[in-house]
């Protein structure tokens, strides 16, 4: 059982603030480190990894500080967002020597290549590896001394959908068996999919926390934004604003279309295709108007 | 203090670069005008001794040392593949020395050896230069790659800056202001040769004492600092 107390810590550059008095508990399972990019997930997986101190609060490992303690590092495997790895070297050759710097050799190396299912490159160099490639191998030099944490900055980066799949099934694999796996990521599904708890970071602030149905929730029933052209605008209004699932309904004349906030996503989705039917009217657009993510996470923050 | 494991990824990152072949260039050059300044004038010990301090010492070694001592450490604090050795239980002081190891060797290896055939081409060791002038290779060998590693860990424009060093500080400023020699790994080296150098053919502007202080001293220190910078090295920043 491998545990990371993060305990009001902040981490600031000069005058920006990375991350804002974050309080969290990171334990086994595969947990998801949701936010939209530059919301300081890399800056918090740095401080977890000991490659930043915080600027207040601590952050520890088992009760062990993790910031200038080498002998953390036993414990833990990372897997950087960074390309960059020794591409001079064959897949092989580098994961023998991540292995020798954590004591072990070529034995310990080759199960962590077959872990990741690499056999079949390992003799080739890195810098002819496809972005998935390096992130196997990656994973496999973080594996490679059967760490009880692992650490991944957005691990599905330029990933096509196969290797993704892939990765998943082994990150999966790792929670199962007890270690605590954190991955960070901006896309929901992603997280979604993977991770049984999630953590979400917006604006360097811990937005929300817990499983994925909670976040779900969060995130859909905020109110939502239409754009909506049909053939008769009115009378489609009048049939809406009838149901509890709008909450008001604009007819914006210049553009020639209603503007229409839902206050129930799901039920106002089932609702529009059904109404519109029944009273023959067809629909021409339909655009949610704020389904960026930086809205959701917003709305979050301000929830 | 050493590490075989970060030795072996020090030396292929630094004899697999393109900028390798001016490691190999330059003491080409070296022992090609040696070659050429023997043919045509035969063995002259002034010239010998000029042609050394001047190319060989002032010029060969600070820039291998560059290469080697920034190059150990630079590159990959640059590109992040660093956090590699970081990530591991492995002391920073650990790598940091194991680097200057490699860093002093490279060096060593590209300079001193070079100077050596060099000054048995132009004089056959006549008084004793040719000795001279490698050993004080060698001594500059250490404290130039343990200043410019420390340099690779300080700043990103360390082979900039390096160059800046060897070629304005030693070479210019050293003959325009005479303290500034002083200050100069180039004439601490030189007092050791000055003393195995027979009938004053070789001159340093600092006493023997005084430069074995500052050469032990300036790399004491260098590493020392080195390992501090790596202990702090923050890899954050972008997101």
């Amino acid at each position: 059982m491998t545990t990371i107390h993060i305990d009001h810590t902040s981490r600031w550059f000069g005058n920006v603030v990375a991350v804002n008095d974050v309080t969290m508990t990171v334990g086994p399972g595969v947990t998801g480190l949701l936010g939209p990019n530059g919301a300081g997930k890399s800056t918090l997986i740095n401080m977890m990894g000991g490659f930043l101190a915080p600027s207040t609060g601590t952050v520890k490992l088992d009760g062990e500080q993790i910031w200038r303690n080498e002998s953390v590092y036993k414990n833990i495997g990372i897997v950087p967002e960074r390309e960059a790895m020794y591409d001079f070297l064959t897949g092989r050759e580098f994961v023998v020597a991540n292995a020798e710097l954590h004591g072990l050799g070529a034995r310990e190396a080759g199960q962590a290549l077959a872990t990741v299912e690499m056999e079949y490159a390992q003799d080739r160099k890195i810098q002819t590896y496809s972005k998935g490639m390096r992130q196997r191998v990656k994973m496999a030099s973080a594996l490679v001394h059967n760490p009880s944490v692992l650490l991944l900055d957005e691990p599905f980066n330029g990933m096509d959908p196969r290797q993704r799949m892939q990765l998943m099934d082994l990150l999966r694999r790792m929670g199962a068996e007890g270690r605590t796996v954190l991955f960070s990521s901006h896309i929901l599904e992603e997280v979604e999919q993977l991770a049984s708890h999630i953590e979400v970071i917006v604006a360097g602030r811990h937005a929300a926390s817990g499983d994925f149905r909670k976040i779900r929730r969060l995130m859909t029933d905020r109110p939502h934004r239409y754009l909506i052209r049909s053939s008769d605008d009115r009378a489609l209004a009048a049939a809406l604003i009838a149901d509890p699932s709008t909450a008001g309904i604009e007819v914006d004349l210049k553009e020639g279309a209603l503007r229409i906030q839902a206050v129930d996503f799901g039920r106002f989705t089932t609702l529009l295709p059904r109404v519109a039917k029944a009273n023959g009217i067809r629909l021409l657009t339909v655009s949610p108007s704020d389904e960026s993510l930086e809205s959701v996470f917003s709305y979050l923050v301000a929830a | 203090m050493y590490n075989p494991t970060v030795a072996r990824l020090t030396y292929r990152a630094l004899l697999g670069r393109r900028r390798a072949a001016i490691l190999f260039v330059l003491p080409a050059l070296l022992i090609v005008i040696s070659v050429a300044v023997r043919s045509f004038s035969g063995a002259d010990d002034q010239v010998t001794a000029d042609l050394l301090g001047s190319f060989a010492l002032a010029t060969m070694v600070p820039l291998i040392g560059v290469i080697a001592g920034a190059g150990a450490i630079g590159p990959e604090i640059d590109d992040g593949s660093i956090v590699y050795l970081l990530a591991k239980p492995v002391k920073r002081s650990t790598i940091i020395c194991t680097k200057l190891i490699v860093a002093i060797a490279v060096t060593m290896a590209f300079s001193a050896i070079p100077t050596l055939i060099a000054g048995f081409i132009l004089n056959g060791n006549g008084q004793q230069i040719a000795i001279a002038y490698t050993v004080a290779a060698l001594v500059a060998s250490i404290a130039y790659a343990a200043v410019f590693l420390l340099l690779g860990t300080v700043t990103r424009h360390a082979v900039v800056f390096g160059l800046v060093y060897a070629l304005v500080w030693e070479s210019l400023f050293g003959s325009l202001v005479p303290g500034a020699r002083t200050l100069s790994v180039q004439q601490w080296s030189l007092a050791l040769a000055q003393r195995i150098g027979e009938n004053g053919v070789i001159s340093s502007d600092v006493g023997l004492p005084l430069a074995v202080i500052l050469l032990v001293g300036v790399t004491a220190a260098a590493t020392w600092y080195a390992g501090q910078k790596l202990r702090t090295l923050k890899l954050a920043g972008e997101e």
